[in-house]
């Protein structure tokens, strides 16, 4: 009776799973058109899956062996189901192989199980609990009618009262298996996470990310940018279909492991944001319908089931309530936590500040004092409304050398918006000692030099964002330079990732990246470190964003400084909280997202932070009662100098500086 | 919404906008105090508003009259005029020939002559009542407005007007929303042209940057903070000030040529 009823049952599966993989790629390709290759993506698709995919997956060791088991089993018995049971293709090793496969597959649906008996709150319940039991139903029935195919049970043993009754059962387990794992995967299952991650893989919008056979890390963090040529066409995103369908395509291939949940300084703060919740909730968009049918954990302070939309409906409600409020989008930080984190590849910052740019290009409803902020850019270039001519006001007695004076110099150092901030000047006047001891060919711009851009384009205002690096990209064309140099990973990241698209392109270093070549060339000398315990705080936008984490530990070990590392460190530093316009916005939580970074300093009993960004020294100083200074690299580089530099560098003093020598 | 808003006819409001001058760098940009004209106007319930500029649309000129589109209008009227001419008479043909009931605008231009003599000037032409310093406009029925008048420290003054009226607004009124990029895109500039009026005087005048005016100190012999706060809370004192009633004109001219005396303005 299987004999006959098992091809149809796997030809029937495959045909309904096929009906609805059609139909769900009809749901992306609501989305706006995007250019991807498709040809070389689906070529690309295993290496990604396999490298890049898998090396994310590994970071959490027991539930990539449970997947590698699992899946791979999974694949390796579906198809060979089908060429036995459905091709009744037994003869040989094929039927032992489909054994193996569904015996893996089996030992990994334990692991899947024992997870699921008490999973952590990152993981979404209601269907997924469900997902070991189907695993093992495929599983177990494949391996059990496979027995007598390959002889190690006799062939009549499934006929009689009992054989039938038997035979129903296994057949019974056999569609329960094949509806999940097959029919599912295209009719928006947990197996759905399968056929669309596929995909997903091998369309994604940014294929450069992903590396490549002759090496290459495959970095790729630069926000896309925006078309501003049609006046026509609307800016950003207001319905879920004005996504590009590879963007859809992406949300739809999340499988709610919410590990972006975890890591999300803006949910740990208790901010109405939950990156997993808002790629669902897109997912609910792209489809039709309402949030009610979401089982993981809500934005904070948000109820699950007022919620709702439409892939030709609005995302964000002028009044009421749409798809997600407006103050989702305004928590994010853009620290790109959850994109690393994630798994599936999902770009969860592209999305939000997609979706930013509708709110501010087209409504004009950037919150808290964004207005404010993107007035003073256009009006005077910087976000405080400072006067462009007081730019240099904080080194008049420095005697910078000037860009417009010199018309060359080796080193183009970016000075920020930093310049404005009293803070800030501190760690630029100690980074100007450094370079000086070091004898370093600089010039600045002077008032010549704008806002990045950044902020005004994290907050969405891509016009303005362009306006500025145009003209920031005309002023650094006329002058000649081998590097810019800047103590503001946030400008490091735009002048250094995302001006090529506009046509700026330079070879940009973060000032700690500079300082540990020039020890590294002898060119620096440090006298012994003396202080106390210290820890180092990754910025975002140089470690996530740019992939420099052993550059600034590089010159700490070079003061002799023995870091003490924070449990959150490197690639999975936790924002400050400054990051993104998220201190203009202001967006209320529960706490401070700056207070909880202190917390982790101070779990390393560290006296000192060591930061290498602006907004992180701002962000962790402003927190009340902490146990730790807040350093600039640079400032305690500065410090230490010995002031006979060893090397041969002119004998260019620490203290008096003299112009004429360093232009000669 | 009220439920009879749909049968009573729209307010028709009209903005005059200007051309207005960032006080740090000088860019052109929307001027402030017309921005939040546009935003009071926007506040209105069932209005009908237009903008109206006079002016030209120069390169520089418009980005900052499509920030007023920006703030959510699909055109603006352009009044053309050429640079140096006085658009009083130009301004109040157009209102005479259009059906507003209330113009709003702000005090005093950013930029040119900046009198603040506009509103006057076109109130008196138009025979209009003018409201200065408006705070909210709180109700429009029958013909008559119920506005609520802005005066120094906070106070409010309402106000009944018979329409048509034209209202300015000064920093007292609601903030202006943001302009935003797309709709500034879009909006259309409806050229109408205006008759032309030169500003002879003008002409011969010679503009240049003004100084900037000392700033009396106010010397504060506080000893607490208590004392700093209620120092700095202080009103100005009137000190020598008096109020003069029922003088004529006569009068009154010499007692102010008698204080700009004693005060050194006039030598």
């Amino acid at each position: 009776m299987l004999d006959t009823l098992l091809p149809i049952l796997i030809f029937a599966a495959l045909v309904v799973a096929a009906i609805g993989a059609w139909r769900r790629s009809r749901l992306w390709r609501q989305g706006r058109p995007a250019r991807v290759d498709l040809i070389k993506g689906l070529a690309a698709m295993p290496r990604r899956y396999l490298v890049d995919l898998h090396h994310v997956v590994e970071r959490d060791k027991v539930m990539s062996h449970t997947h590698v088991a699992t899946a791979g089993g999974f694949v390796a018995a579906a198809l060979l189901m089908i060429l036995v049971h459905g091709l009744g293709l037994a003869e040989g090793v094929l039927g032992w192989l489909l054994l193996l496969a569904s015996t893996s597959m089996f030992v990994g649906s334990l692991f899947v199980a024992r997870r699921r008996r008490n999973p952590p709150a990152r993981l979404s319940r209601g269907p997924w609990m469900r997902l070991p039991k189907s695993l093992m139903a495929f599983s177990v029935s494949v391996f059990i009618i496979t027995l007598p195919s390959v002889g190690l049970l006799p062939e009549g043993l499934l006929t009689g009262a009992v054989g039938t009754l038997f035979a129903l059962i296994l057949a019974a387990l056999v569609t329960w298996g094949l509806a999940e794992m097959l029919v599912g995967m295209g009719w928006g299952g947990p197996m759905k996470h399968a056929f669309a991650g596929a995909l997903h893989l091998a369309f994604h919008r940014r294929p450069e990310r992903f590396s490549t056979r002759d090496g290459g890390e495959g970095r790729s963090t630069g926000l896309k940018a925006l078309d501003l040529n049609d006046p026509d066409a609307t800016l950003g995103v207001e319905k879920p279909s004005d996504f590009t369908w590879n963007q859809l395509l992406g949300f739809d291939a999340c499988v709610q492991c919410g590990r972006c949940e975890a890591v999300c300084p803006a949910f740990a703060a208790g901010q109405p944001l939950n990156p997993k919740k808002l790629i669902q909730d897109m997912v609910v968009g792209l489809a039709g319908g309402s949030d009610a049918e979401y089982t993981g954990s809500p934005y904070p302070d948000r109820p699950v089931g007022e919620h709702h939309g439409t892939p030709h409906g609005p995302i964000v409600a002028r009044d009421g309530k749409a798809l997600v409020d407006s103050e989702t989008l305004w928590s994010c930080t853009t620290c790109r936590a959850c994109v690393e984190e994630c798994p599936m590849m999902i770009e969860h910052v592209d999305a939000i500040v997609d979706m930013r740019r509708f709110l501010t290009l087209e409504q004009g409803e950037t919150p808290g004092k964004g207005a404010e902020v993107l007035d003073n850019l256009i009006a005077t270039d910087n976000p405080g409304g400072f006067d462009p001519g007081a730019r240099m006001h904080w080194a008049a007695d420095l005697e910078l050398p000037l860009m417009s004076q010199r018309g060359e110099a080796e080193v183009l150092l970016w000075l920020g918006d930093g310049a404005y901030d009293m803070r800030n000047q501190r760690t630029l006047r100690a980074f100007i000692k450094v370079m000086r001891a070091a004898g370093v060919d600089f010039a600045v711009l002077g008032d010549e030099e704008r806002d990045s851009g950044d902020v005004a384009r994290r907050l969405g205002d891509e016009a303005t964002f362009q306006s500025l690096a145009r003209r920031n990209i005309a002023t650094l064309s006329q002058y000649r330079f081998e590097r810019i140099v800047t103590c503001d990973p946030h400008s490091f990241h735009v002048l250094g990732n995302e001006y090529t698209e506009l046509g700026g392109d330079y070879h940009v270093s973060h000032h700690s990246t500079f300082i540990g070549e020039l020890y590294d060339a002898g060119r620096l000398a440090f006298r012994p470190w003396k202080g106390g315990r210290v820890t180092y705080h990754d910025p975002c936008y140089l470690g996530r964003y740019n992939g420099e984490f052993e550059a600034p530990r590089h010159v700490l070990r070079a003061l002799g400084i023995e870091v003490a590392e924070m449990q959150r460190s490197g690639f999975r530093s936790r924002c400050c909280g400054g990051g993104g316009g998220a201190p203009i916005t202001d967006i209320p939580g529960k706490q401070r997202i700056p207070d909880m970074r202190m917390g982790d300093v101070q779990e390393t009993g560290a006296d000192m932070v060591a930061v290498g960004c602006p907004q992180c020294t701002a962000m962790l100083e402003g927190v009340v009662d902490s146990s730790a200074d807040v350093r600039d690299i640079a400032e305690l580089v500065a410090d230490a100098l010995v002031h006979e530099t060893p090397a041969a560098t002119g004998g260019a003093s620490a203290d008096a500086p003299s112009l004429a020598k360093e232009v000669a | 919404m009220q439920p009879d808003s749909s049968r009573r006819p729209a307010l028709e409001v009209t903005v005059l906008v200007s051309v207005g001058r960032h006080p740090v760098t000088g860019r052109a940009r929307r001027a402030d105090q017309d921005a939040r004209g546009v935003e009071l106007a926007k506040s209105l319930p069932n209005a009908e508003i237009g903008l109206l500029h006079a002016g030209r649309l120069s390169e520089c000129d418009e980005p900052a009259l499509r920030s007023y589109l920006g703030m959510g209008f699909a055109e603006l009227s352009l009044l053309e005029q050429p640079e140096g001419a006085d658009v009083v008479p130009a301004v109040a043909e157009a209102l005479e020939a259009s059906s507003s009931q209330l113009v709003i605008t702000g005090e005093r231009a950013e930029q040119g002559e900046g009198s603040g003599l506009m509103p006057y000037l076109l109130a008196e032409r138009l025979g209009w009542p003018l409201v200065t310093s408006l705070a909210a406009v709180e109700s429009v029925e029958n013909g008559q407005a119920t506005l609520l008048q802005a005066l120094p420290r906070g106070q409010r003054r309402r106000l009944k007007v018979r329409l048509p009226a034209l209202l300015t607004v000064d920093g007292s009124a609601p903030a202006p929303r943001q302009s935003a990029y797309g709709p500034a895109r879009r909006g259309q500039f409806d050229s109408v042209p205006g008759s032309v009026c030169d500003d002879e005087p003008w002409s011969q005048w010679q503009v240049q940057p003004a100084r900037k005016r000392p700033k009396r100190l106010k010397i504060v012999k506080a000893t607490s903070p208590r004392d700093r706060f209620k120092a700095a809370a202080a009103k100005s004192e009137g000190g020598g000030g008096q109020v003069l009633t029922d003088v004529t004109p006569q009068e009154g001219a010499e007692a102010i040529f008698k204080l700009l005396r004693e005060e050194e303005v006039l030598r």
